[in-house]
């Protein structure tokens, strides 16, 4: 993290009453700035508390990135086509993508990969507690792409419009990619479902384990959610976490009776007179033990997830090595010199 | 008559590399080489894609068939191990697949509309193994001593790419002249890279021309069980 001072605008060198004089007409200046809409940039002064959220959610956002390949890829050397077997290996390298354009957007923020790679290996950054359940069928990875990956847009949508310019440009590519992978999910399950009583089980089964967790994704109820009224306040976030869950709850109703498939719970029903769907209660002492550490793949995933950074340090030593060794010499002529 | 045995040759080849580059996904040592894995192994799903549909049912012949009907090499089929393993498999067959698709597409085969699509793919996979082989052969000691010890492990299973296949329209002539062009080009990337060229057989009797014939290393016969497995456990389903 950069210290205040290193946030100070160029020439502000002052002290005592003046330097608070200066924040403040700073501060006048971005309040402004975010009420008109209009884009912070790097270079634009910022409070260090928006700039510590931004860091703390583009971060988490892409080690969400990073941790989700897990759960897919896990399927890759099973896929049942090798039509299914590559859209999976895309959809998995899409996200290795979107993980690299989001720890670009955070490092415009003055944080570097490595640092927050560190955190999220020690456990001092989160990801998306979605990811800590396994993909036990094929069918999961239907469910992933359809519920999952649609949770993850209608809550990057509004992303897109979000007042921190780096993070709201990621999210535009992120969001294109990831509505094709929705709906790449969404065929999967139709395939299943259409196909034999086996596969047709296979698919409930997969909507039955993913439905409450993808409406934890959208995060704790409104008055239990610690960041909400701030972010909403400085524009980074567009609506509230019910909101966007309701919104969610109220697309998915429909597309679970194309697919022919049914949502596992009772309590879901049109309500006439809100003109949107009620549904049941989500398990939060779930959700917050997931959030914890103790849900059923926490473990697993950050042990691989440091496994593969800590045998690949080799690997990554060798790069920098050789880099250090030739650095000014084009490629070309490594191996003149060397012959 | 379509050259069926070739067709499945070269896409058994395509199919079993992408499938253990597929396997580092989430395991890869820095996040540009998830990426960059993951395109090679689509690259090469594709060819394998194109050249069983050439043969048959393309997923009749990936899910169906049992170890011994394959005709991959067996150096796509060895175990990732290593970073330095994938790379020094990459390096050795990429420089093949390259001279092998430069010769069909130059050719009026069958196979010269895909290979003249294949070489662009196969020159960046070619370029990508080259630069980190000597990455890691100049590197640091201990990527040295890795990489050498992955180039010489894999050196035995280098001879069975230029043994003939049948309708593949290799004459011997062209087939000596592409191993002595191979050789050139990974003699002269492991020169820039620090390495020694290895000095052991490229394949002895026992293993000249084995995986095209269909016969395999152990791993490979796991790596099918896995492969298949949901496939034939749902016999006639559509996916």
């Amino acid at each position: 993290m950069a210290t205040a001072a290193a946030h100070r605008p160029p020439g502000a060198q002052a002290h005592g009453a003046e330097d608070t004089a200066v924040i403040e007409a700073y501060t006048r200046r971005f309040d402004a700035a975010v009420a008109a809409d209009e884009r912070i940039e790097p270079r634009d002064w910022m409070p260090d508390a928006y700039r510590a959220t931004l860091v703390r959610q583009i971060a988490q956002h892409a080690h969400s990135e990073i941790i989700g390949m897990q759960p897919e890829a896990n399927w890759i050397t099973r896929a049942p086509s090798l039509r299914r077997k590559a859209i999976l290996m895309a959809k998995v390298q899409d996200e290795a993508g979107h993980g690299l354009y989001l720890y670009s957007a955070a490092e415009t923020l003055g944080v570097g990969r490595d640092e927050l790679l560190d955190k999220l290996h020690s456990g001092r950054q989160k990801y998306s507690s979605i990811f800590n359940y396994p993909t036990l069928t094929w069918a999961d990875v239907g469910a992933i792409g359809w519920l999952v990956d649609g949770a993850a847009i209608t809550n990057q949508v509004p992303l897109c419009r979000c007042s921190y310019g780096p993070y709201a440009r990621a999210m535009v590519r992120v969001c294109k990619e990831e509505s094709f992978h929705q709906r790449q999910g969404y065929e999967l399950l139709l395939a299943l479902s259409n196909g034999t009583p086996e596969q047709h089980a296979m698919a409930q089964d997969a909507v039955d384990r993913w439905w409450w967790p993808s409406l934890m994704m959208f995060g704790p109820p409104d008055d239990e959610s610690q960041h909400s009224a701030q972010s909403m306040e400085w524009k980074i976030k567009r609506h509230s976490n019910d909101d966007l869950r309701q919104r969610f709850v109220d697309i998915c109703v429909p597309q679970a009776e194309s697919l022919g498939l049914t949502l596992p719970d009772p309590d879901l029903r049109w309500n006439e007179e809100r003109g949107e769907h009620d549904f049941g209660t989500i398990d939060w002492t779930e959700f917050w033990e997931v959030l914890k550490g103790n849900g059923p793949c926490n473990e697993q995933r950050i042990t691989q997830r440091r496994k593969a950074h800590e045998e690949g340090a080799w690997v990554r030593e060798a790069a920098a090595a050789h880099a250090a060794k030739h650095t000014g010499e084009q490629t070309g002529e490594t191996g003149a010199t060397r012959a | 008559m379509f050259p069926t045995a070739a067709a499945l040759a070269l896409g058994d080849d395509a199919l079993v590399l992408s499938h253990r580059l597929g396997e580092w996904a989430g395991h890869a040592p820095v996040l540009e080489e998830e990426v960059a894995l993951a395109n090679i192994a689509l690259d090469l799903l594709g060819q394998a894609r194109v050249l069983l549909s050439m043969a048959g049912d393309e997923d009749e012949l990936a899910y169906l068939r049992e170890e011994r009907a394959f005709r991959n090499l067996q150096l796509v089929e060895q175990p990732n191990g290593d970073f330095a393993h994938t790379i020094a498999r990459q390096l050795y067959f990429s420089t093949y697949q390259l001279l092998l698709h430069a010769e069909l597409a130059a050719g009026d085969g069958p196979f010269a509309p895909l290979a003249a699509k294949a070489v662009k793919e196969i020159a960046y996979h070619r370029d990508h193994a080259e630069q980190w082989t000597v990455r890691l052969g100049d590197g640091t000691d201990v990527s040295h001593e890795r990489m050498q010890r992955a180039c010489t492990a894999l050196w035995r299973f280098t001879g069975e790419m230029f043994q003939p296949v049948e309708g593949l329209g290799l004459d011997e002539k062209t087939l000596t002249a592409m191993e002595s062009a191979w050789l050139d080009s990974v003699t002269g990337v492991l020169g820039r890279a620090g390495l020694t060229v290895p000095d052991g057989p490229r394949g002895g009797a026992w293993a000249a021309g084995a995986g095209r014939q269909g016969v395999h290393t152990e791993p490979f016969g796991r790596m099918l069980a896995e492969m298949q497995h949901l496939h034939r456990s749902h016999p006639g389903a559509s996916w």
